[in-house]
């Protein structure tokens, strides 16, 4: 199991704004009447969009009131699945996945290329507090090997040159093309597919 | 080589695009009321016939699993749920399919709901995957603009609604009942079984799930017949199947083959060949982390499907293909793997919460040759411990990678780790701690 504690700071109030509330209500609907609870997950989702990529302890009670449910139990998801930030992460949040297949292509490269851009510990914001990073376990892009992830974006077929050259870009504030380093088009073997290649010459 | 006119998903590597008019140039949508004339009974014969079995690692014939839906709808709703929650180390199937052939897998959930009785539909996708499932919404979307959702959908005369369901980083959701429960909006931890999830599933109804691959292959299976599917590959392990191949190769990638390929042959010509030669090669997982490994010499022989991995003590589970080659070292890999394991236990169970971590810190320690020698010995009594003692079968998913590290490199660890156990004594107790603590002479 992996330990998660929120941060210590913590805001004083939380509430939707327009645009949350609308999304909120779209999610609910999709769930059978009663069964508003499934929505739990995903208004976790919209309540760290809102809040800068983290979740709040004050969320929680506002989505536990939301939904009708108790505020433990929103608590318990919020601290069970990883993907919920219960500390800042700043505004880009670099995932490095480091598991066997990543890790047997030079993950570790990735690592180091972290370390020297935006601060050597893991879950520690940069200078500028713009920006952390974190080891993370399969992100499922295996044969793009080494990968990452900022934000919602895959950055995949890297090595440490490249991985130099997007954060830089993005401590600069720019959002970098995310897709495959190498120039690869998605899955396919790179210069060797020998497969449906009528559709590839048509 | 499988001719390329029999490949399912033609759209893999999206040369073609993947929105409605194209998907339906390749055959999909075409005649889909056609096949729903035919009746429940001969949708679920044909899959039987067909001997398709899931694609999500454990291999279940989807046939016999959609004959377990009740026949008649009670006073409770039947859900079709699918599991797109893929997080197996070496896999990334799925996210092609949620990407490049979204329709195949829409047009397979309103046949099988339909099969099942089912009109609605949750596809539960990992939340890493967010922009792939941003894709898929956007094919759902455009499914209901052209009616093939919705009332009536696709002119067959069912009504389906399909909703996306994200979930948010645990490995543990890809487990059957665990998915229900985070889809019921609780922690992902995996249910008793049984009752099975076709009689008491999501929200106590009947439910029936099934990976994404399985449901998007049945479309084209019942086009172009049960005879032609099972044709492919071998009795009992047909079709074609989408193997990942990742790790120490040329060219990794991901490539629809038969069943019962050589793994050789997948390796050689389709990912390009072994990082420095064949001669390099030093074990293959062949199917996700949680298989046990395959080393060299089975390697050369061994064919790609299920009952012939498991021959080999090991499994074909997702097709996820990790090549390990000598430049790397496979207890450092290994390690590695257990700990995933302890990263993602889900803390129901005490062998596997435990369990886990012990095995990755005595691989660690393995690693390093900070290990003693009947340290080898107590690696696998651990794994002993765990597989079987868990409510779900992560457990075994985790202990096997480290029983199949000690079957074949058994000789590697002890080499590299010499050192002499602190207890010399042995005392016929069954439990791992203090033992020192009885051994007077040692203590």
């Amino acid at each position: 199991m992996s330990l998660r504690r929120p941060a210590k700071d913590q805001p004083e109030s939380f509430e939707f704004n327009a645009s949350s509330l609308e999304a909120a209500n779209v999610i609910v609907a999709k769930y059978p009447e009663g069964k508003q609870q499934s929505a739990v997950m995903a208004l976790l989702y919209i309540a760290q969009k809102q809040n800068n990529n983290w979740i709040p302890l004050a969320a929680m009670k506002y989505i536990a009131k939301f939904l009708d449910m108790p505020y433990i139990k929103v608590y318990e998801v919020a601290t069970f699945y990883t993907m919920y930030n219960l500390a800042p992460v700043g505004k880009y949040f670099v995932q490095v996945c480091t598991t066997t297949p990543c890790m047997i292509r030079g993950a570790n490269q990735l690592v180091e290329a972290c370390k020297e851009k935006i601060s050597e510990n893991e879950c520690e914001l940069s200078n500028d507090k713009s920006c952390s990073w974190m080891e993370v376990e399969c992100l499922g892009a295996c044969v793009n090997a080494p990968m990452m992830q900022i934000n919602d974006d895959y950055y995949e077929d890297l090595d440490k040159q490249k991985t130099l050259d997007i954060l830089d870009k993005i401590l600069n504030g720019e959002t970098p093309k995310p897709g495959s380093y190498r120039g690869r088009v998605n899955n396919e073997p790179e210069n060797n597919r020998k497969t449906l290649m009528d559709l590839k010459n048509a | 080589m499988l001719k390329d006119q029999d490949r399912i998903f033609q759209n893999l590597y999206n040369d073609k695009g993947s929105d409605v008019s194209s998907s339906q140039e390749r055959g999909d949508w075409v005649n889909t009321k056609e096949i729903t004339d035919k009746g429940r009974d001969w949708i679920i014969n044909e899959i039987k016939e067909s001997q398709l079995r899931g694609r999500g690692g454990a291999g279940f014939p989807t046939g016999l699993k959609w004959s377990f839906a009740p026949k008649e709808v009670g006073s409770r709703p039947h859900y079709l749920v699918i599991n797109g929650d893929e997080s197996e180390p070496g896999t990334c199937k799925d996210r092609d399919i949620l990407r490049f052939e979204p329709h195949k897998l829409i047009e397979g959930c309103l046949i099988a709901s339909y099969a099942v009785q089912a009109h609605v539909c949750y596809i539960y996708i990992r939340g890493e995957y967010f922009v792939d499932g941003q894709k898929l919404q956007a094919a759902i979307n455009e499914a209901y603009e052209k009616k093939l959702l919705g009332k009536n959908a696709a002119g067959t005369g069912w009504d389906l609604d399909i909703y996306i369901h994200y979930g948010a980083g645990a490995y543990i959701c890809g487990e059957e009942t665990a998915l229900l429960e985070s889809l019921e909006g609780k922690k992902g931890q995996p249910r008793l079984k049984p009752p099975f999830p076709a009689l008491i599933g999501l929200y106590g109804c009947p439910t029936i799930i099934n990976n994404v691959e399985t449901i998007a292959v049945v479309p084209t299976i019942l086009r172009r017949g049960a005879k032609w599917f099972a044709s492919l590959g071998r009795e009992k392990n047909t079709g074609t199947k989408i193997f990942c191949i990742s790790g120490n190769v040329n060219n990794p990638c991901n490539v629809e083959e038969e069943m019962s390929i050589p793994l050789k042959e997948l390796i050689e010509v389709h990912a390009g060949g072994v990082i420095g030669g064949w001669e390099n090669l030093q074990a293959v997982i062949p199917g996700g982390s949680s298989m046990p490994l395959i080393p060299k010499e089975r390697c050369e022989t061994l064919k790609m499907d299920f009952d012939a991995c498991v021959e080999e003590k090991s499994g074909l589970g997702t097709a996820g293909i990790v090549v390990i080659n000598k430049d790397q070292d496979i207890i450092k890999c290994m390690a590695r793997i257990a700990r995933f394991y302890k990263h993602e236990s889900c803390g129901q169970c005490t062998p596997c919460r435990e369990g886990s971590g012990w095995m990755w810190r005595m691989l660690e320690r393995m690693a390093k040759g900070d290990a003693t020698k009947d340290e080898v010995d107590m690696l696998g009594d651990v794994t002993n411990q765990i597989a079987g003692h868990t409510i779900c079968a992560f457990g075994e998913g985790s202990s096997w990678p480290v029983q199949g590290l000690l079957r074949h490199f058994k000789k590697e660890i002890e080499k590299r780790n010499n050192l002499d156990p602190i207890v010399q004594k042995k005392n016929n107790i069954p439990y791992l701690v203090d033992q020192h603590l009885l051994d007077k002479k040692n203590a």
